[in-house]
């Protein structure tokens, strides 16, 4: 556990009607720049954990128990990138409207912003000279605009709702590449939401497994992989590793 | 081939592909368009077209058959039948645009309202529609007509009341799975107030759809309005409407059947020229 953390889960329980232990019990805690790996299979509730932290959760599903501190603001990148974008609304339009509303900017000086901002991800000039529309861009291109979009609302947390699921494997490489050296400028906190322990040990320093919306086993990323206790985190373990062994794991 | 490897080269660009051009490869929409435009210049033009008064009477020249003078011929007070059918445009077509411009934005709006926030705002607007779906229109537009007094009044206020109900009905429906969809979730954790998210983002969604409906329900409008003027408690004469020419004709029906026949036929041309424009902007819309 970090020493002073900017973001702490408290005994987390979330409950629908049909089902109170959607996610039951779930706590843990982040530090200034450190990334935490919520890993599990779909459906053990990681998803809905982040959304508690924004306080953003769906309809019919309350929050029952445990508290949530957190001593910064925090944005979130979605998984879907092109279903995370207003799809009648030209892409710089949308950052530069989100970069005026925060950051308290002029029409003018937040499109420059923007337009900036979107340099740093990497996009190419033709899609910020022109009004470009999210479905005139690839998946890769819309997912570094929502990344953009996060950013600009300049967070202490950075929630990654499985970012790169809907993306081919080169151009999931590519956006985290790009998160990760964000996040070293930057400086952010992340709280990384995946179903995939390989991008997940790349990216975070800590884990938390969670199955049936509860935290079976939380540490250390590489002792958690090398050691794993739980039976479910061993089963987790063992249906991932066989993929890069056949690719060439003797390198790794 | 290579055009079109060129093409993707270039990359789809919806704005430089020319909203005109995709205008014109649609012949539902443009003939729609050209069916109105046409109607639309003539009851502009039809003073400068017609010699005539619309209300001039001239008992010497009554009932009389279409002719190279009077073109669609004369009714029962010698009033040329071609000048009042375009005159009755102007005033139908008018109250027509008129009486659906403030429904149309109290429907949006409400409705947009009803399917962002949910809950109580939701129940209470859902209620109001619902109950004022139940009744007949006809009952309804009929009974307010009569207490709110015959004439453009009536009219204006009886649609008032229950012209924003299919508006909202429609844009509540599309606004409740816009939010659902995972952008609005994401321009309220990026700290985008609701009215804003509401006004700029949500209603470009929701406009193509409720102006599809906006098309088809000025042809429903437009029966109403002749219908009352037929049923005598529309516009009121000496002021051209094709509902008062109707029902004015009927008593000629077997002599100078062109009487009833020509307004009848304007309406049904209207109501054609209206639901192609809606049709087609449906499909520019969907393909987009």
């Amino acid at each position: 556990m970090s020493m002073n953390p900017i973001l702490e889960v408290e005994a987390l329980t979330l409950s629908s009607r049909a089902n109170p232990k959607l996610v039951h019990n779930v706590s843990f805690s982040i530090g200034k720049g450190e990334t935490l790996g919520l890993v599990g299979e779909s459906g053990s509730g990681k998803s809905l954990t982040l959304r508690a932290i924004l306080g953003l959760l769906p309809q019919g599903i309350e929050q029952t128990g445990g508290q949530i501190k957190s001593s910064v603001s925090s944005a979130m990148v979605f998984q879907d990138p092109r279903g995370s974008l207003d799809p009648l609304c030209p892409v710089v339009k949308q950052l530069a409207e989100v970069i005026s509303y925060r950051q308290g900017l002029s029409r003018r000086a937040s499109r420059q912003a923007a337009l900036e901002l979107l340099e740093v991800l990497g996009l190419p000039l033709s899609l910020r000279q022109k009004d470009r529309y999210p479905s005139q861009l690839s998946g890769g291109q819309c997912q570094r605009v929502v990344i953009a979009l996060a950013l600009a609302c300049k967070p202490g947390i950075l929630l990654c709702d499985e970012p790169t699921t809907a993306l081919d494997v080169t151009v999931q490489e590519q956006i985290i590449e790009t998160i990760s050296a964000l996040q070293q400028e930057l400086g952010f906190a992340m709280v990384f939401v995946t179903h995939n322990l390989a991008v997940a040990s790349a990216m975070c320093s800590r884990l938390c497994v969670m199955r049936q919306g509860q935290i079976v086993e939380q540490g250390d990323t590489l002792s958690l992989l090398q050691a794993p206790q739980d039976a479910y985190t061993q089963m987790l373990i063992n249906s991932v590793l066989p993929v890069p062994v056949l690719e060439g794991g003797e390198q790794r | 081939m290579k055009t079109i490897s060129a093409h993707n080269l270039t990359g789809p660009s919806r704005k430089s592909q020319g909203t005109l051009r995709r205008i014109l490869k649609n012949p539902t929409l443009l003939g729609g368009i050209i069916m109105l435009a046409i109607l639309v210049l003539l009851a502009i033009l039809i003073p400068v077209i017609s010699p005539y008064d619309p209300s001039a009477q001239d008992l010497r020249a009554f009932l009389q058959p279409p002719s190279a003078e009077h073109w669609l011929g004369t009714d029962q007070l010698g009033r040329d039948l071609f000048t009042r059918l375009i005159y009755a445009a102007r005033t139908d077509l008018t109250i027509m645009v008129l009486a659906e411009i403030i429904p149309f934005c109290t429907g949006v709006f409400l409705g947009m309202l009803a399917g962002y926030y949910g809950k109580w705002i939701d129940n209470i607007i859902s209620l109001v529609t619902d109950t004022f779906v139940a009744f007949p229109f006809y009952l309804i537009v009929i009974i307010v007509a009569f207490a709110s007094g015959a004439g453009q009044r009536g009219i204006f206020i009886t649609f008032m009341l229950v012209g924003w109900i299919v508006f909202a009905r429609v844009t509540r429906g599309v606004t409740v799975s816009l939010r659902q969809q995972e952008w609005v979730a994401s321009a309220q954790t990026l700290g985008l107030s609701g009215i804003r998210i509401m006004f700029r983002h949500i209603l470009p969604n929701v406009l193509p759809q409720a102006v599809v409906v906006l098309m088809t329900d000025m042809v429903g409008l437009l029966v109403a309005i002749v219908t009352l003027g037929y049923l005598g408690i529309g516009i009121a004469p000496p002021t051209p409407d094709w509902g008062t020419m109707i029902s004015d004709g009927q008593s000629f029906i077997t002599t100078a059947w062109w009487l009833s026949a020509m307004p009848g036929l304007a309406v049904v041309y209207t109501g054609i020229a209206l639901s192609l424009v809606g049709d087609g902007l449906a499909d520019l819309w969907r393909r987009r």
